[in-house]
């Protein structure tokens, strides 16, 4: 059993107001050091057997064509996710 | 999957002496000593989870239910147009033509303040599930709502939160929000309010009832899968009081899927239509344990479930947390095996999940199996009705003497014309009395397109039959100053508020729906503010001949030693023939006269003025005279079936000043008001006629070729009624002669300015 | 003339629709999601509501329907399509009309009655307006943005296909922040209209703020008797 990972985001040019309400919100909290913040989607797609190219191939099709409006959003990454739970390059969290 | 050892009836009958968690879950020793003896062994995990939900207090109503039986003696005219009663999962009542509709109002105030959007979201849900479980067509929502200090940061953090939730859920099921109230005392800072109505309607052929009856007949649980929802939330939540610090526990508060609550409604009615099903309940508070018991015990039979076959969304839950579980957006539906078939392809058809979880038996008890094995063998009415009944310890407060005596009387006045104008402006601006459309913006009004009337007329009026034009009023009202102050008289007063609303648009009152929010039952004040309230309520709909259909009980709303002030929330429905001919609050038209219905006397206990000007509550609220009010009735509702009204607005909070600038405001149409006759009849001074509260009163703008009709009304039923002036659409102003001129510039300004300034981020 | 108005999962002014059409004197024709049909009908209304709950986007699943793999080819051949609200999100995700809808600017819900302009009475269901008339129709959405890049918007405006815009007072804003406060745009042919606010909620005295929403059906009704 294997997942793909599928991130998105509204393009850069979209104003964000859920962002915004965000960055907004965070200096209340006292965290003054981020200067902006963007919200996106994150869809995890699950497969039975191992993520092989074709798999991933499928998914980003599935991205293009549903998972993201291409008016607004880009996807901006299709990345196999290990048992262990590292995404390709990305360390999973403590 | 693995259940661990299962607690079986088997195992649990040959293991008397195992220690059993029942404090944790909520129960007293005594309590869990009589299960025992219902069932002559110790309870099995699973039926110690069932009776520990459903003898909650929110469950089981085991403080209140002594005082509730008041509620069902209706004398013989209240209960000719009733045709379901106390007792089902709404009340049902005859509107003519064949129509019936079924409303009620119930609380989801503690998870409202765990966690604002879905506390209020699926208090949303759950009170459109009882409407729906009732055979009808869900046809609107109304909310009240209460909250602490309007610039508290609590408050910041909750209401945004709950409007946003209440509008989430119900715009998204496609319900028109009709009004409802909003209102601010800090005795709500750690106990938000959040009552929630609806109403829906049928033909009265088409009413369905909560019970299993029919052997073989099957049960079928359907809607969303089962999941960790809410676990224990009901008997958990609701018993509980915050300690001041917060919120100490998180539990698993219930999420809501609107979209899955709007393919139930209309899968529902699909299945009612085709006559499938037999009865039906809906699944809330207490999940699965509420339906079964209660299905079975309504029916005249036993029920076999099967519990491994309820569809999960967690695979890890356990049968007592599956028995417990408050998910969401589910229904259980009897039917007979021959029309089975049937219900399930009406289910496919709306991608309705639909599952064959029981049947109906010929034995007495409900007996729910897990893989085969007895978890549960329980005679159902002990678990749905014959739960603990209380007779807690009621006693008058010691502080009240004190506060009754503390009277208004000394409190400094505004001395003239500019004194009045600053406190009219003061009101108008206050949190309780100012615009809310920043609130009810965020609801639909329009959706269905049969709103006849909505917020900020008196009530919300909803056209049930296209054709003929009949259709409904609804007011939701509760002062509960004035219910602190006394609360027997204060119940009434909220009674005769919502009547007087109700009667104001022009419908006949028909029948109530109550809410009654109050603080911890082990608080012998608290007690007896509750035993007070229902007495005042039930004296009060015997004198006005109108029944209480069913309601709604919250408890334990306090913060430590604080209770919030007792809050009886009523509901009235009225229905009109034709609500083309439903009065509206502001008017219109040049030249109508105004008139002012009732006498006045200077009654300012628990008054807005007192609050707003002095932080004052003290003193007796004012007189209730029901038979004044049922009189008062009665003429609008004349009056407006006749068409001899072009507006009318009842009096209540902020006396006859706030009428008259909120009738003015409404459409932008002022008036030019002389009081001086009314001032000499009633033996009062300006002041004492703008702000007093005296109850039974109302304003009315008639027609100049209408009046004689109308005074002819008044006259007949000895009603005091006086001209008080004149509509004025060039003035621009509220202009009290004599006193002063308020221009809308200034008057909208203050009352439109107060809650954006706190909430609208921009 | 036969209207179909169609039902998703969780469609909310279907019903108000199909009135609309009925007071405007067309027979209006309920249209399923599921079937591929569209039952002979002379246009279509793909109405209000949060079809599939708006998960995913708003109209981001309707789109998929059986009744879109019909819908999309005929309103592409000429047939009257007027999308409200939702459904002018579906017709958007369905790229039968450019652009897309996001989160209103202010983060809320919002009902209110809105002023707005006819840009271009020459599409399907604008005919019966004068050019630059002022309406009043009901606007409630969450999701009512529209936005859309620069060389759509150019697009639309220099071949008029802004239909309506909202009236905006001096110094004042658009109720959702909506790229030139367009409320409503049209297809290159005009027979495809989409519009955030809900005319069918403008259609019955006492229970809306105008009678404006008629002439979107009335309109229709004559283009296509004319057709």
């Amino acid at each position: 059993m294997g997942n793909v990972v599928v991130d998105v985001m509204l393009k850069s040019e979209i104003l964000d107001p859920q962002g915004q309400a965000v960055a907004f919100a965070l200096p209340r909290l006292g965290f003054h050091q981020f200067t902006d913040v963007r919200q996106g989607k994150r869809f995890v797609l699950t497969v039975e057997g191992e993520v092989t190219d074709e798999v991933l191939a499928a998914a980003r099709e599935a991205a293009e064509t549903m998972l993201s409006n291409p008016v607004i959003e880009d996807v901006v990454s299709v990345r196999a996710q290990s048992r262990t739970g590292h995404l390709n390059g990305v360390e999973p969290q403590a | 999957m693995t259940q661990g050892a299962l607690d079986t009836v088997a195992a649990a009958a040959s293991s008397p002496e195992v220690e059993q968690p029942w404090a944790d879950l909520g129960l007293k020793s005594d309590e869990y000593d009589r299960i025992r003896e219902i069932l002559g062994r110790r309870p099995t995990s699973a039926e110690l989870a069932m009776y520990s939900v459903m003898w909650s207090e929110h469950c089981s109503y085991k403080s209140s239910k002594v005082h509730l039986a008041q509620f069902s003696d209706s004398t013989e005219a209240m209960k000719e147009k009733l045709l379901v009663g106390i007792g089902e999962n709404a009340g049902v009542v005859d509107i003519g033509d064949g129509w019936a509709v079924t409303f009620k109002v119930e609380s989801h105030n503690h998870p409202s303040y765990v966690e604002p959007y879905q506390g209020a979201a699926t208090g949303v849900g759950g009170i459109v599930r009882d409407i729906m479980s009732m055979g009808a067509r869900p046809i609107a929502v109304m909310d009240a709502l209460r909250f602490g200090a309007l610039d508290h940061p609590d408050t910041l953090r909750v209401l945004p939160g709950i409007v946003a939730g209440v509008g989430g859920y119900g715009n998204c099921l496609g319900l028109p929000n009709i009004g409802g109230e909003v209102v601010f005392d800090s005795c709500y800072q750690g106990n938000p309010l959040v009552n929630a109505l609806s109403v829906g309607k049928m033909r009265i052929e088409d009413i369905h009832l909560a019970k299993a009856s029919g052997v073989g007949n099957k049960v079928v649980l359907f809607g969303a899968k089962t999941g960790g929802d809410g676990i224990g939330g009901v008997s958990v939540l609701a018993s509980e009081t915050f300690d001041a610090d917060g919120p100490a526990k998180r539990p698993a508060v219930q999420v809501g899927d609107p979209f899955a609550e709007k393919v139930l409604i209309e899968c529902c009615l699909d299945l009612y239509a085709a006559h499938v099903v037999d009865g039906i309940q809906d699944l809330g508070g207490a999940g699965l344990s509420c339906a079964t018991s209660e299905l079975a015990s309504n029916g005249d039979g036993g029920m076999r479930v099967w519990l491994d076959r309820v569809p999960l969304r967690d695979a890890s839950l356990r049968v007592e947390e599956i028995l417990m579980s408050e998910s969401q957006e589910r229904m259980m539906a009897v039917v007979e095996p021959g029309r089975l078939e049937e219900f399930m392809a009406i289910a496919k058809r709306w991608d309705v999940e639909a599952t064959v979880v029981g049947e109906v038996t010929d034995g007495k008890n409900l007996e729910v199996f897990w893989a085969g094995e007895l978890v549960v063998d329980v005679p159902p009415r002990s678990v749905a009705h014959d739960g603990p009944v209380y007779n807690r310890p009621m006693q008058r407060p010691a502080y009240l003497d004190a506060l009754q005596a503390n009277v208004p009387d000394g409190l400094a006045r505004p001395a003239d014309g500019e004194g009045l104008k600053a406190a009219l402006l003061a009101l108008m601006a206050s949190p309780n009395l100012c615009d809310k459309s920043w609130i009810t913006n965020q609801y639909d009004r329009y959706v269905m397109g049969n709103t006849a009337l909505a917020t900020p007329d008196d009530s919300g009026v909803v056209r049930v039959d296209e054709e003929t034009g009949r259709g409904v009023a609804i007011s939701t009202d509760c002062n509960s100053r004035y219910a602190k102050l006394d609360p027997y008289a204060g119940a009434q007063l909220a009674l005769a508020e919502a009547y007087r609303n109700v009667s104001t648009a022009g419908a006949v009152p028909l029948a109530i729906s109550d809410c009654l929010n109050f603080g911890s039952p082990e608080d012998p004040g608290v007690m007896w503010q509750f035993a007070e309230a229902v007495r005042g309520i039930a004296e009060g709909c015997r004198t006005l001949g109108i029944p209480v259909t069913g309601g709604n009980v919250s408890l334990y709303n306090q913060t430590g030693e604080e209770a919030i002030h007792p809050t009886p929330v009523v509901a009235v429905l009225g229905v009109m023939d034709d609500v083309a001919r439903r009065t509206r609050s502001g008017w219109k038209e040049p030249d109508q006269v105004i008139y002012l219905l009732g006498t006045t006397a200077d009654e300012f206990g628990g008054s807005a003025w007192t609050q707003v000007a002095h932080d004052h509550l003290g003193g007796l609220p004012p007189r209730v005279d029901l038979d004044r009010e049922r009189r008062l009735g009665e003429i609008l509702v004349d009056a407006s079936r006749d068409g001899l009204v072009g507006a009318a607005h009842d009096l209540s909070e902020g006396g006859l000043a706030v009428a008259l600038a909120e009738a003015s405001l409404r459409n932008g149409v002022g008036a030019r008001i002389l009081l001086d006759e009314v001032c000499e009849r009633d033996g009062v001074d300006a002041f004492t006629l703008l702000f007093s509260e005296t109850a039974g009163r109302a304003i009315v703008a008639v027609p100049g070729d209408e009046q004689v009709r109308f005074t002819d009304l008044c006259v007949a039923r000895g009603f005091a009624h006086a001209r008080i002036g004149v509509v004025d659409d060039e003035g621009g102003a509220l202009d009290v002669q004599g006193q002063f001129t308020l221009p809308f510039a200034e008057l909208r300004t203050a009352h439109t300015a107060t809650l954006p300034a706190i909430f609208a981020s921009r | 003339m036969r209207v179909g108005v169609v039902t998703f999962p969780g469609s909310l002014d279907d019903h108000d629709a199909q009135r609309a059409v009925r007071l405007a004197g067309g027979e209006p024709v309920a249209l399923w999601h599921g079937d591929d049909s569209l039952r002979d009908v002379d246009a279509v209304v793909l109405p209000g509501g949060f079809s599939y709950g708006d998960y995913l986007r708003a109209g981001a699943i309707a789109r998929f329907a059986p009744v879109m793999s019909a819908l999309v080819p005929a309103a592409k051949g000429g047939l009257p399509v007027l999308g409200i609200c939702n459904g002018f999100q579906i017709l958007c995700e369905s790229h039968l009309l450019p652009g897309a809808m996001i989160q209103n600017d202010h983060r809320t819900f919002i009902c209110r009655d809105q002023r707005l302009r006819v840009e271009n009475a020459a599409t399907a269901w604008t005919s019966g307006f004068e050019q630059g008339a002022e309406i009043t129709v009901v606007l409630k959405n969450q999701d009512g943005q529209y936005v859309a890049d620069r060389r759509t918007l150019h697009q639309l405006e220099g071949e008029g296909r802004v239909v309506f815009r909202y009236v905006v007072e001096e110094g004042g804003r658009n109720p959702n922040g909506s790229y030139r406060d367009i409320a409503g745009i049209t297809n290159e042919r005009g027979n495809v209209v989409g519009l955030m606010p809900h005319p069918e909620h403008a259609v019955e005295e006492g229970y809306g703020p105008s009678l404006d929403g008629l002439t979107f059906f009335r309109s229709v009704l004559s283009s296509v008797v004319n057709a």
